[in-house]
């Protein structure tokens, strides 16, 4: 009944009496392609986990000069570019994540977030805007504690209802947004918002480093920010936040029974993935300069769900795998990039029946400090000791 | 009247982001009233869809709205093919009439075979693997952009040309406003078919089969009752009703029929639902008529008529707090965890 | 309430772990003084009455039956204790606090769990991870803790580690602690929500039919782990419906009987009630000696 474990842990060196934080693990599942990855991934000692992880990141880095065939994208659109797309869809990706992955809460209007961001950086930074002005890095965590109210009050009103209401509430939501950006007046519907800041720096010739035609900084700034947030997020997962939610999604009564206030951290949730979306919003707009009511609209929700059900809802290293995909695909076959609404949509459908974990299931660790009690148990595999109350050695099943 | 004055010049209010306009609701009244009705007898008739579904599966059939608008190009075509093209000559009443039917039945025939096609190839494999509800709500989402945006591939970005409608004459002058054969037509049409669908629901077997499913499908299936068979009718229904308010809604707005003329649509016949009581077919009806009334008075009042749309959006979120079974309550199923 | 946010031992010896599953708490252990009151509970259901005005006590360290045939109204007056349902009218009192209207986790927080009749646990999470959950609703971490691991939230991570090990070794599936839940056999699974249950460091436990399901040698080895139990401190409220288990490791029996209480006794005195085997038990001959 009980699966093979996945043998004896490797004993700990010195290095672990530091407190590092606990590495993301890519799941085994028996069938698929990463058979065996995720074993091979745990088995690593922690140094190993972190080389590959630095590995990766560098590649990462060195994306915007990897333009070669296959890879490249057609003539027409720049690869740079293209870059910061995926790197946007990815962030947006793991925001959403937070709310349909962990809590499992289906939001189908998370653009309303992206939208909130963009129009706080444009109104913030524009010379079209009214407002005062504030440097544009600063819009990012403005954008972000602006997007967070903004989850704060879709969220306490509905988080009480059932997953479905749930779902076309935010639905709703998503599309008001984009309502009241076109008919409030002050919102510049289609006419919109010129000439979004950007963050400081000039290159030798007069033009700055972070011009709208010049993805690499901009996609350097935001794989940065990525990596800051998977770090953030994964702290989160592995402390009663994570655990939280993780016990909502599966069972929210049985949560509450065990005395996780559940309401509390679906909040929480909602509001943790609204500033991630308010922070890629603020980012785009900042990358594209021009900010109008036309990028919003409910079909990029959807994109974006797919997104994480593409690659993995509930793991926050699928979520960057899904939206980089979704960018990607549109922007590499410009010839089906008309009909990328219907292919998302279609695979949303396909997915579900017939692999609805995602390209890498989720197998995400809770526990802030798990390999401490796998080292309990290797020290009692050493010395048996007396049980209290003198329940019987070996009396499960 | 101060109190007005004094809201309107509030910063936030003036004119530059919301301005209520209550001369012009005052002045239209009537007339708002009727067209509202009108609009509303058409969420009330695809609101009917979303609450059977969602009280025999509870599952909100968010490609419901692919189901209605793929009836409305059925209907606009059958009636292009019949010559209410842009200049069409005029034809008998009768001639007229007939027509009509048979735009509503193509309609309602093309409806209810998206609906069967939604529910065999999207919702039924769920089912049988026991999937989680988040997967049902994923692939119903995911089922409505597919058929959206195979529309768009097939049809364009554009509007169906718009179909004229000779049809719609003056009857009635009451409370100062002209009341159009149009509206009298779709609403009394709508009535009857809802009457007909809550007789056929409270009554007879097969109406038995739906109640007896909603309420518990396992002890319904142990009392002999084909589930799936119930289901599949449950679809088939909804189609239905969505087929024939396919051709009142080219009635009243000919040129609306795109790709992507169902979404929001769908959205307000969902709110009807649940206003109304969702699982409950009256209150499907009752919970049209209040949507598109208060939706059309919103419009009037704010000045724009996306504004209907937030109208209905706020409606839905505060009926799902204060009285989430709604106005009739629910009698079909139930509706909150 | 002591929380659990004690500083951790670093060594891995026995003694941490037998300390580790003692409660974490003063407990008053003189059986007698009352812990739960139930009084005048009454449960209605549009035109049913499940609950007739049910009034018993529960005394500090006991473990009390509540046992009566189907229909009686165990299953909702477990509910209505626990924060499922809202009475309609009469109270809980927990150590004289009322738990009437109260959300489900501020019962849990003032010291009452239960475990399910069909097993619930969170299936995607390891059995350690099920328990550190039931932990967390000691802990007072909250979001922005986690997000910068401060120590207070390192503290309680590590302390919750070392108590949940212990918790899974005093039921005794320690050897399971990294398997997923839903992995885990049925006696298992039955066992980690034992062990969920008193990582919420309970003062009363309520076990809902926590024998269903088992052969009479598990059976056998649940009557010893609920003695157990209660040797730690603990007070058991439980439902049941196998007669040897009841009669076995139960101080007092409550039955009920179309929503009414019927007897309220020692086990020996239940047993030979005339009324309660009129009701449930059958004739004397029929007793599972």
């Amino acid at each position: 009944m009980s699966t093979s474990s996945d043998g004896p842990r490797v004993m700990p060196d010195a290095e672990s009496a530091r407190e590092v934080v606990e590495t993301e693990s890519i799941v085994v599942k028996r069938r698929g392609p990463f058979v065996g990855l995720r074993e091979k991934w745990d088995d690593l000692p922690r140094q190993g986990q972190w080389a590959w992880m630095l590995i990766v990141v560098a590649i990462a880095y060195c994306l915007p000069y990897l333009n070669f065939f296959p890879l490249t994208t057609e003539p027409g659109n720049d690869w740079p570019l293209a870059c910061f797309a995926m790197a946007v869809y990815a962030l947006v990706a793991v925001g959403l994540n937070v709310v349909v992955g962990y809590a499992g809460l289906l939001d189908l209007g998370y653009v309303a977030f992206f939208a909130v961001g963009s129009y706080t950086a444009a109104l913030l930074t524009s010379p079209d805007s009214p407002l005062f002005k504030i440097p544009y890095l600063w819009t990012l965590p403005v954008g972000m504690a602006v997007t967070m109210v903004f989850g704060v009050i879709l969220g306490v009103p509905t988080l009480r209802l059932r997953g479905d209401y749930l779902a076309i509430v935010t639905l709703g939501f998503g599309e008001i947004v984009r309502i009241l950006a076109t008919i409030i007046p002050a919102m510049k519907g289609q006419v919109g918002f010129q000439n979004v800041g950007h963050p400081p720096g000039v290159a030798e010739n007069g033009i700055p480093i972070f011009a709208n035609s010049n993805g690499t900084p901009w996609y350097w700034l935001t794989l940065t920010i990525i990596i800051i947030v998977m770090l953030l997020v994964g702290n989160l997962e592995r402390s009663r936040v994570g655990r939280a939610w993780i016990a909502i999604r599966e069972d929210e009564d049985a949560a509450e029974t065990m005395g996780v206030p559940t309401f509390k951290y679906k909040v929480w949730a909602f509001a943790i993935g609204a500033s991630v979306g308010g922070l890629s919003g603020a980012l785009f707009a900042g990358q594209v300069g021009f900010v109008n009511n036309q990028k919003f609209d409910v079909q990029t929700s959807i994109l974006f769900l797919a997104a994480v059900v593409l690659g993995g809802t509930g793991n926050k290293v699928g979520s960057i795998l899904g939206g980089a995909i979704v960018a990607y695909i549109p922007l590499r076959f410009t010839a089906i990039a008309d009909y990328k609404y219907l292919i998302f949509g279609v695979a949303l459908v396909v997915l579900m029946i017939y692999r609805s974990q995602g390209l890498i299931p989720a197998k995400i660790r809770l526990l802030a400090y798990g390999r401490r009690a796998r080292q309990l148990q290797a020290a009692k595999e050493e010395a048996p000791p007396v049980r209290p109350g003198g329940a019987t050695e070996g009396a499960s099943s | 009247m101060l109190d007005l004055l004094l809201i309107t010049s509030h910063p936030v209010l003036d004119n530059s982001w919301i301005n209520f306009d209550f001369d012009s609701l005052l002045q239209n009244f009537w007339s708002a009233t009727f067209d509202g009705l009108t609009f509303g007898a058409i969420y009330g008739l695809i609101a009917v869809g979303y609450t059977l579904v969602y009280g025999v599966l509870n599952l909100i059939n968010f490609a419901h709205s692919e189901v209605f608008i793929v009836g409305a190009y059925g209907v606009v075509m059958t009636l292009t093919a019949l010559g209410f093209g842009p200049s069409a000559p005029t034809i008998g009443i009768w001639a007229i009439i007939g027509d009509l039917l048979l735009a509503m039945i193509v309609g309602m025939i093309c409806s209810a075979l998206m609906a069967v096609i939604l529910e065999r190839v999207a919702y039924r494999p769920l089912r049988r693997r026991n999937a989680p509800r988040l997967a049902f709500l994923i692939t119903a989402i995911g089922a409505s952009f597919a058929v959206q945006y195979l529309i768009f591939v097939i049809r364009g970005a554009n509007a169906e040309p718009a179909v004229t409608m000779f049809v719609n004459k003056p009857v009635f002058n009451v409370f100062g406003t002209i009341i159009f054969s149009q509206q009298i037509v779709i609403v009394i049409a709508a009535i009857i078919l809802m009457v007909a669908t809550d007789l056929f629901i409270r009554r007879g077997r097969t109406g038995r089969g739906i109640r007896a499913v909603a309420q518990d499908p396992d002890t319904a299936t142990l009392m002999g009752v084909n589930k799936e068979r119930i289901i599949l009718i449950t679809f088939i229904l909804g189609g239905l009703l969505a087929g024939a308010a396919a051709l009142f809604y080219v009635m009243l707005v000919p040129s609306g029929v795109i790709y992507n003329g169902g979404f929001i649509l769908g959205i307000k016949a969902f709110a009807a639902a649940v206003l109304g009581g969702i699982g409950n077919v009256r209150g499907a009806l009752l919970g049209g008529l209040l949507l598109g009334v208060i939706g059309n008075y919103g419009q009037i009042l704010l000045g724009d008529s996306q504004w209907a749309d937030v109208v209905a959006f706020v409606v839905l979120v505060l009926v799902l707090l204060i009285r989430p079974t709604g106005i009739l309550g629910t009698t079909l199923g139930r509706s909150r965890a | 309430m002591t929380d659990a946010a004690s500083t951790p031992d670093e060594s891995f010896d026995d003694t941490t772990l037998v300390e580790g599953a003692e409660a974490e708490r003063e407990i008053a252990v003189d059986v007698g003084d009352v812990l739960v009151e139930v009084r005048d509970l009454t449960m209605r259901f549009g035109g049913l009455l499940a609950l007739d005005s049910i009034s018993f006590d529960i005394k500090r360290g006991e473990i009390l039956g509540l046992i009566g045939p189907n229909g009686a109204g165990k299953t909702t007056c477990f509910n209505a204790m626990t924060g499922v349902y809202k009475p309609t009218s009469g109270d809980v009192l927990l150590e004289g606090q009322s738990l009437k209207g109260r959300k489900q986790h501020q019962i849990t927080r003032l010291g009452l769990a239960r475990t399910f009749q069909n097993i619930r646990l969170f299936g995607e999470m390891t059995a350690l991870e099920n328990v550190v959950v039931g932990l967390d609703a000691r802990h007072r971490t909250s979001v922005p803790g986690a997000l910068l691991r401060l120590p207070r939230h390192i503290r309680e991570e590590k302390s919750a580690i070392d108590r949940a090990m212990a918790l899974l070794e005093f039921v005794g599936i320690d050897q399971h602690a990294e398997k997923r839940a839903r992995e885990l056999s049925y006696g298992s699974q039955r066992r980690l929500e034992i062990a969920r249950a008193l990582a919420t460091d309970p003062k009363l436990l309520c076990l809902d039919e926590p024998a269903a399901g088992f052969n009479p040698a598990e059976k056998e080895e649940l009557m010893e782990l609920i003695r157990t139990i209660r040797d730690e401190g603990y007070t058991v409220l439980l439902i049941e419906h196998d007669m040897k288990l009841v009669m076995g490791v139960t101080d007092r029996i409550v039955v009920l009987e179309f929503g009414k209480k019927l007897a309220d006794d020692v086990p020996h005195a239940i047993r030979n009630d005339p009324r309660v085997i009129a009701a449930y038990l059958g004739e004397p001959e029929d007793d599972v000696a």
